[in-house]
């Protein structure tokens, strides 16, 4: 077991490594001069190369990489090009907000998942199934940007319930004055996990009533019930992996529901850093975000293999 | 010798008896051909508004889905919208499709060092969630639709690997492979006759799946103002700049977002169709 946590844990340095040369590589596909963003086009030369200086924007692209490298392991991610400011200061309170949204989301997503899927897998061809069929379909369907426009109408305009962007302006606390604006933009998260594990679990419920244990269990005069701990228990380490990465996908992927709602989270930040040109900062919200995936990954697979031990066999998928 | 209808025939018959596989089918060729002929059915041009029409609500004489920010007719941007939007769901994914089932069949053929050399790569593009990626490289490259399409092939491309990959990897080490081999037949008209009729349903079903994907992430990044640019007629980018008016126009605001929804729901119920009569398990 510890060896293979140990083997796990080895495997992801390269793969975060990899992660961090994309993420500072990405930058310089783009066309515009980051320099572009602060000095006007008319700055005299000098002025361009002293700035230039100042955020190493002179030096050779690998030694640019391996400084932002050093520096980002010591928990330096550079200064916000627009702002002057730190970027991990930048990036404290949204990465805050956007983990509140991700969780409540997936928690949500996976709990009306577990219980849509399960009873739809269960109870084939039945009213409850379709119902299942349904909420899947639409969960994977429906452009949740375009949701939270409807909600937003639905909830802020016309029945005039909860507010329609934005967050709470006094300091952060669990109570209802902060959890009325993480309503909507949560609820409208829900939509992707809820589909997809409603459907994950469905096909695994339904695959395995008609193995030849349960049909064992069924036979030896077993509460529905007691199947259905049994059931549950095979099904779990898949709903777990599909569930945990589903709260990496929302983190990285809340930015179009954010913008919806101007929930001040890392999507914000990010639109913004991209609009302003705000390179370091970009650089810094894409590293940390794919940072927290991948030890997310990390996690996943190892309480999988702790529920699961024919998981341990191979680090390798061969 | 006995003529076996093949396998492709078998897998139409049964879609054929399918009346979800009809309607949705029959939705996504309205929209499509609609899209496609949108200058020889409506005489309206997309593109021209009237400041004393803006906003007008649907069912308005003359505009029967009303008139967007600028006084240009819904029904004409919306149509021609589909043009766009609809390039963003398939464009990308059949893209992805021709490069990641190339690399799927060599990594999965040829195993050994090239498999783990091709697999861990695109492992690294594994650790970027979906969206994430789709919006730093367009975000990186700059609006436009070219970008957009580029960002989204890129991001399905290690997805449809790893689809291709596995099954070949599984049909590799059937017997029958090993007997061509043994006949010595080359590697080439290997995989062309044994190994890709096989892994082809699979692949192919998966690849159906990104279509709705694809359209409500590229519409997505239209929506951000980093996809098309105004004043081309997309449904991300009309669901975008008619925000202002979601408190006054609620009707009006939401309608680009129900044609996407239509569209990827057609995409899904189709691809699930496919998926039943190709009874492939996922």
């Amino acid at each position: 077991m510890f060896l293979y946590v140990l083997k796990r844990l080895i495997y992801s340095i390269p793969i975060a490594l990899s992660v961090s040369a994309i993420t500072f590589s990405l930058v310089y596909l783009a066309s515009g001069d980051p320099i572009s963003a602060i000095a006007p086009s008319d700055a005299p030369e000098e002025i361009i190369q002293s700035l230039k200086t100042q955020y190493g924007l002179d030096q050779p692209l690998p030694i640019q990489y391996f400084k932002w490298v050093a520096r980002a392991v010591h928990g330096d991610l550079g200064v916000s090009i627009a702002s002057g400011r730190p970027v991990l200061s930048e990036l404290g309170t949204s990465l805050r907000n956007t983990v509140c949204l991700a969780l409540i989301a997936s928690f949500i997503g996976i709990s009306l998942g577990c219980l849509l899927g399960s009873l739809g897998g269960l109870y084939q061809d039945t009213f409850i199934d379709k119902i299942s069929t349904f909420v899947s379909l639409i969960g994977v369907s429906i452009p949740h940007y375009w949701l939270g426009l409807l909600l937003t109408i639905l909830f802020s305009v016309w029945l005039g319930w909860l507010p329609s962007m934005g967050a709470s302006s006094s300091p952060f606390a669990f109570d209802f004055e902060h959890l009325k604006f993480m309503i909507l933009p949560a609820l409208t998260l829900s939509v992707i996990p809820t589909g997809i594990i409603t459907r994950t679990v469905k096909s695994i419920v339904s695959e395995m009533i008609s193995k030849e244990f349960v049909v064992a269990l069924q036979a030896r005069g077993l509460s529905q019930f007691t199947i259905f701990k049994h059931i549950a228990k095979n099904a779990l380490p898949t709903v777990l992996a599909v569930g945990g990465l589903q709260i990496g996908y929302l983190m990285g992927g809340s930015i179009l529901v954010e913008t919806v709602f101007s929930w001040p989270g890392t999507g914000y930040l990010l639109n913004i850093a991209i609009f302003q040109r705000d390179i370091p900062l970009l650089q810094g919200i894409v590293l940390v975000l794919c940072l927290i995936f991948v030890i997310l990954n990390l996690f996943v697979d190892v309480l999988q293999s702790l529920i699961d031990p024919r998981m341990r066999r191979g680090v390798n998928h061969d | 010798m006995i003529e076996h209808p093949s396998y492709w025939t078998h897998v139409f018959t049964k879609l054929s008896k399918n009346k979800i596989a009809w309607l949705s089918g029959g939705l996504l060729t309205v929209i499509l051909l609609s899209a496609f002929f949108a200058p020889l059915i409506l005489s309206t041009d997309p593109y021209r508004g009237a400041m004393l029409n803006r906003l007008n609500p649907v069912l308005t004489s003359g505009h029967l889905l009303g008139t967007d920010e600028l006084g240009r007719d819904m029904l004409t941007r919306l149509i021609y919208g589909g043009r766009i939007s609809i390039l963003l769901g398939m464009a990308p994914v059949i893209l992805a499709f021709i490069i990641g089932s190339c690399i799927g069949l060599i990594a999965g053929f040829m195993g050994g060092k090239i498999n783990m050399l091709i697999m861990r790569t695109m492992d690294v593009f594994y650790a970027f969630p979906s969206v994430l990626l789709a919006v730093s490289i367009s975000g990186a490259l700059g609006p436009g639709i070219v970008n957009s399409l580029l960002a989204l092939t890129i991001v399905f491309i290690p997805q449809i690997v790893r689809v291709c990959e596995s099954s070949t990897t599984q049909v590799r080490q059937l017997d029958f492979v090993s007997a061509a081999k043994m006949s010595g037949a080359s590697t080439f008209s290997i995989i062309r006759v044994h190994v890709f009729p096989n892994i082809i349903g699979p692949v192919f079903v998966y690849t159906t799946s990104l279509f709705s994907v694809s359209m409500i992430l590229g519409s997505g990044l239209s929506f951000l103002g980093l996809g098309i640019k105004p004043p081309e007629p997309e449904w991300g980018l009309m669901l975008n700049t008619l925000r202002p008016a979601l408190y006054t126009h609620p009707g009006l605001a939401v309608l680009p977002g129900l044609f996407i929804f239509i569209t990827s729901i057609s995409f899904n119920l189709l691809s699930d169709c496919f998926n039943t009569a190709m009874d492939i398990k996922k």
